[in-house]
């Protein structure tokens, strides 16, 4: 064991490369093994806000993303100016 | 009945070829009858490696085809009458390969061998997933370098996912095999720490196969490492990998060290 290895492990490349990893694996694991749940989701979602306002299908993201114990579905849906006439008149002042 | 073990990475490289030949040969050296199988079909080496080239006649396909009997294909080796291998076909595909044929073959080789090591091409692809289909156990085969790692991950996914085994909700024994090893480079922190693959990738460790000419000369002269040279680092990690699969109590697995004074390395590095 050298004095790099003591004391600078953070620093080293390899760490780099590990935490690197570990990130993008948590990523990938998640993807893989629920992609059946996150693409029902994302019909679902779908057919709900199309029922009230007008929204391309391909601007609706459904992702999965897990911390530790935890994991967070994350749904993004842009909505288009025209599509919300009333909604704006509800929500101004 | 004999266990199947395939042999697989992902990645290609990383060593799965001298791997398999060389679990397949300290296995055959204690006695168990081993077949090595070779499921790089269109770019086969296991012959290659195992010095056989020049007695392949029939191959996998043919086998599969019905153009040959498993027997007629099959070669012994020279040296370890335990050993045989099945040759992959070079001139074919993976296409050539059907899943009710590797069924067909793997289970008439399991009533005649005690083991039966799928030699897996790189890749997700066809070839890789049928060498893994009937494994009860994996052996990962995984550089400590990032790409093998994550290639190693994906595997591992496919292994719980795509096996007869998985699919049955049986348990496949999946195991981690360290290749390349180089302990210089993990001292000065450049390569992955042993620790870190194994806690990345959740699989119990097999063994650490250091990086070595050894393996390189083996492979040149066509004998595996465990034969050619079995005293060498990489063999006595193959062999004691080959007792752990029998079951064997097999001590601590040692993470190699450079054998360099502290001067020496010092020295290393300034010039570095």
């Amino acid at each position: 064991m050298s004095f790099r290895s003591l004391f600078g492990r953070r620093d080293t490349s390899a760490a780099k490369a590990r935490e690197r990893l570990q990130i993008l694996l948590a990523h990938e694991r998640a993807g893989g093994g629920s992609s059946d749940l996150l693409a029902r989701l994302r019909e679902d979602v779908l057919a709900v806000i199309a029922r009230h306002v007008e929204i391309d299908p391909d601007k609706v993201q459904v992702s999965m993303t897990k911390q530790d114990d935890v994991s967070i579905i994350e749904i993004d849906v842009e909505v288009p100016d025209t599509s919300l006439p009333r909604l704006r008149v509800a929500g101004s002042r | 009945m004999g266990e199947v073990i395939v042999v697989t990475s992902g990645k290609g490289g990383v060593g799965k070829t001298t791997t398999a030949a060389s679990l397949g040969a300290a296995l055959a050296s204690f006695g168990d009858t081993v077949a090595v199988v070779d499921f790089d079909v269109g770019l086969r080496n296991l012959d290659l490696v195992l010095g056989a080239e020049r007695r392949v006649v029939f191959d996998l396909v043919n086998v599969i085809q019905g153009h040959a009997k498993l027997p007629q294909a099959l070669i012994r080796d020279k040296r370890l009458e335990n050993l045989w291998l099945l040759p992959a076909s070079q001139t074919r595909d993976k296409d050539a390969l059907t899943e009710e044929g590797v069924e067909r073959v793997i289970t008439e080789l399991r009533q005649r061998f005690d083991w039966v090591i799928c030699d897996s091409p790189a890749g997700i692809e066809r070839g890789a997933t049928l060498a893994m289909r009937h494994a009860d156990i994996a052996v990962v085969v995984s550089n400590p370098e990032i790409s093998s790692v994550r290639d190693s991950d994906r595997i591992i996914g496919l292994l719980d996912a795509k096996t007869v085994k998985a699919e049955r909700g049986e348990q496949l024994d999946k195991f981690l095999l360290l290749t390349r090893y180089d302990p210089a480079r993990a001292s000065r922190g450049d390569m992955m720490a042993v620790e870190d693959v194994i806690e990345i990738l959740s699989i119990p460790l097999l063994g650490i196969v250091p990086e070595s000419e050894e393996v390189l000369r083996a492979s040149n002269i066509g004998t595996p490492v465990t034969l050619a040279s079995p005293q060498s680092r990489p063999a006595r990690a193959y062999l004691d990998a080959a007792r752990r699969l029998r079951g064997e109590a097999v001590g601590d697995i040692e993470v190699p060290v450079e054998k360099q004074s502290l001067l020496a390395r010092l020295f290393a590095r300034r010039a570095a």
